[in-house]
């Protein structure tokens, strides 16, 4: 990301650059129910938006409010919804219904410490999995994160803008300390970052609305049926091998384009031997530990993932073919390590590198647990340690 | 079939999915009565439903309709509606839909006051999963999860309906298909949150655990168990009456029937601003503030 002293800067809060990459990103619709540690969102949005002659609605709860935004969208609203966990839950059956409705919408959630009403007030990146396979069924979904307030600037647009062009509903994971943390941010201009606005089809007559990608909302001309049930390109129920076919297709629209979709940013990995893959609010100790551990000898490198799913496999792989050692820093029991494991396929060791107790992961910590896979002479070791939350050190994760 | 259905119905999704004899088909006959006699742009009609058997309406209705989850047809209309105020957005949901999964969602529409014509379609029963308990079921009688008889109290939608603060409140039968009619398009003409309890009959489920599986006695069950309030003189909702001789033959019909009686009509019908039109006057406020403060950001 390009610095320049003469552009426009702001000291702006993490979820203060949420609500205003959503206006920016041409967000004309946002229904939400208020949670810490994501309600400066709605808060912002609910002047902000009648400001700019846009629609912003209070509803009564979560599901209500993941209902409404969808709603929106069919009404023809680039729709917003912003959360944290148990609204999360909440929004699940909403999310799946977004999924299999192709509906272009994106749900923020801020995450605090869980499960349950957990730690409201405490950062936790423990809804990576969820954000996922949260909602019942295989179903398409991207899901984004961000680990600056810049990036939760940026993000935001991006998830419009894929949430436009390739119909889904798009999940965006904020977490607590993000969202209230203040940096002074470059202001992008208009233009700055790309809009990408849903593709209308060439002509309403004729409108099949689960074609393709295009997309019409009610009123337009084109009178459709739109449902949850498994269907056709029509909006008709259908089953057996069709429904499959469907199921393929709305899956498979995803995952061809995990290239295409996967966002990160590589720190000094050119010659590492040590790599370390992190995301969202611990890359930032994670970059530390790189320089710290360079500092030290010991070559690192940080992958920083900015799309969580589809998962880039090629990009994990891609470090994995050039280190002796990946550690995976997070806030959870070990969520991400597992994909990424699978993903390394044993082309490396892998280590986990957790904290659960609603504080960040220190760069001291994380060049601990690195170190901690090296041998004395800072070689490869054999010694896994464990993830420092529930494993011994001999059995991590099994 | 008549034109005036004909081109309100979609070819290809005939035949509908309900059982013989059940009362959905003739609500589906007056609602599209109410919006031919209205003349509503059919481009403009948007048809939400939720999930059961009068969630499968929309699909035999050529507007732009959109079937949602179980109880919350409402939210999904209420974003459909804000996002385009100029579409005509009916929702359409069974009793269980909306006042037992979906009621915290119902309850919040009828304060709120957006611009939509809610229909209920209340048979009593879960129709769609084989006949279990509703929140509507009278006290007494018989589902699938209640085989001895329902010891709780049910739900009346109408008051709960003007308890929670709708504008336009109604109820109505599929046996009276004149003021089911009539009671369709006032509430589609209502200007906020219109509400009508349609009393259907559900032969399958309610009727064959309640000793009234025939089709034709379970339309005369609707019948007994309902009173239009120009004949009623029951003064436990907020309605006047004319004749006590024929409530009180009516009552004791109902009364017969093991229910208490439901009178049928409109019980509130007021003039009210709707959400729609605050908001915009609220937005129409805000922008001219910030526009006159310099311009946006
Ligand atoms: C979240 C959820 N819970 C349960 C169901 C199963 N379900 C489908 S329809 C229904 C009740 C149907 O009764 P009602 O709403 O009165 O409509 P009717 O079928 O009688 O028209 C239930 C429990 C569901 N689809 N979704
Ligand atoms: S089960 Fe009852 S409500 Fe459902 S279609 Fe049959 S008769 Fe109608």
């Amino acid at each position: 990301m390009s610095t320049s002293t003469k552009r426009p800067q702001r000291l702006i809060q993490g979820n203060e650059a949420c609500a205003h990459g959503a206006l920016y990103a041409g967000c004309n619709f946002y229904a939400g129910y208020p949670i810490t540690p994501s309600s400066e969102v709605m808060e912002i949005l609910s002047t902000e938006m009648p400001a700019r002659g846009r629609t912003f609605i209070q509803m009564e709860d979560e599901i209500a409010s993941i209902s409404a935004i969808i709603g929106g969208a069919w009404g023809g609203g680039k729709a917003l919804t912003a959360t944290s966990g148990p609204g999360f839950s909440l929004m699940q059956e909403g999310i799946g219904y977004a999924a299999i409705t192709e509906t272009p919408c994106v749900i923020v959630n801020c995450q605090r410490w869980g499960p349950s009403t957990g730690q409201p007030t405490k950062g936790a990146q423990g809804d990576v999995m969820q954000a996922i396979w949260g909602t019942h069924g295989d179903h398409p979904v991207i899901v984004l994160t961000a680990s600056n307030v810049r990036d939760a600037f940026e993000m935001t647009v991006k998830a419009f803008n894929f949430a436009e062009e390739h119909r889904v509903p798009v999940i965006l994971l904020l977490d607590e300390v993000l969202a209230h943390m203040r940096e002074n941010i470059d202001w992008p201009e208009p233009g700055e970052i790309p809009v990408v606005d849903r593709a209308r089809p060439a002509s309403a007559k004729g409108f099949k609305p689960f074609e393709n990608n295009t997309f019409l909302p009610f009123g337009a001309g084109a009178r459709f049926h739109v449902t949850g049930l498994a269907h056709n390109a029509d909006g008709f129920t259908v089953g057996d091998e069709a429904a499959a076919r469907e199921l393929r297709r709305m899956v498979g629209k995803v995952q061809s384009k995990v290239r295409e979709l996967a966002m990160f940013d590589r720190l000094r990995l050119d010659d590492a031997t040590l790599g370390i893959i992190s995301y969202g609010i611990t890359s930032r100790p994670a970059a530390a530990a790189v320089e710290i551990l360079r500092s030290e000898g010991i070559r690192a490198g940080l992958l920083d993932l900015k799309t969580l799913w589809p998962f880039p496999d090629h990009l994990v792989r891609e470090v994995a073919d050039r280190v002796d050692r990946i550690v995976v820093p997070e806030l959870n029991m070990g969520q991400m390590v597992r994909e990424i494991t699978r993903s390394v396929g044993g082309r490396c060791e892998v280590q986990p590198c957790t904290r659960i107790d609603g504080h960040l992961l220190t760069p001291a910590q994380i060049v601990e647990a690195a170190k901690a896979t090296l041998a004395a002479d800072g070689s490869p070791g054999q010694r896994p340690i464990g993830c420092g939350t529930c494993c011994s050190e001999r059995t991590v994760h099994s | 079939m008549s034109e005036t259905y004909r081109q309100f119905l979609r070819a290809s999704q005939l035949p509908h999915v309900w059982c013989p004899g059940c009362g959905n088909g003739t609500i589906v006959k007056a609602f599209l009565q109410a919006v031919e006699d209205l003349k509503l742009e059919q481009d403009r009609v948007v048809v939400v439903s939720g999930i059961g058997c009068s969630g499968r309406t929309p699909f035999v209705l050529d507007f732009n309709t959109m079937h949602t989850t179980h109880g919350r047809a409402v939210a999904f209309a209420t974003g459909v509606k804000l996002a385009n105020q100029g579409l005509h957005v009916i929702v359409i949901m069974g009793d269980g839909d909306a006042s037992a999964i979906g009621g915290n969602h119902f309850i919040h529409a009828c304060r709120r006051n957006i611009d939509l014509t809610a229909l209920i379609f209340n048979n009593g029963i879960y129709g769609l999963t084989g006949g279990q308990l509703a929140p509507t079921t009278p006290t007494g009688k018989r589902s699938t999860t209640s085989l001895a008889g329902n010891i709780e109290p049910p739900f009346d939608i109408v008051r709960l309906a003007l308890g929670a603060g709708a504008g336009f409140v109604a109820r109505t039968t599929s046996f009276d298909h004149k003021q089911m009619t009539s009671l369709i398009r006032r509430a589609i003409q209502y200007k906020g949150f219109s509400v009508v309890d349609i009393m259907t009959s559900c032969p399958t489920y309610f009727g064959r655990m309640n000793d009234v599986a025939e089709p034709y006695d379970m339309v005369h069950y609707l019948r007994d168990t309902t009173s239009p309030m120009q004949d009623c003189t029951c003064r436990k909702s907020e309605h006047s009456c004319e004749t006590d001789h024929e409530h009180e033959h009516a009552e004791q019909l109902a009364e017969e029937l093991g229910v208490e009686l439901s009178p049928t009509g409109v019980f509130r019908e007021e003039a009210r601003t709707d959400y729609g039109t605050l908001y915009m006057r609220k937005l129409e406020a805000a922008v001219a503030a910030r526009n006159g403060r310099g311009g946006a950001s």
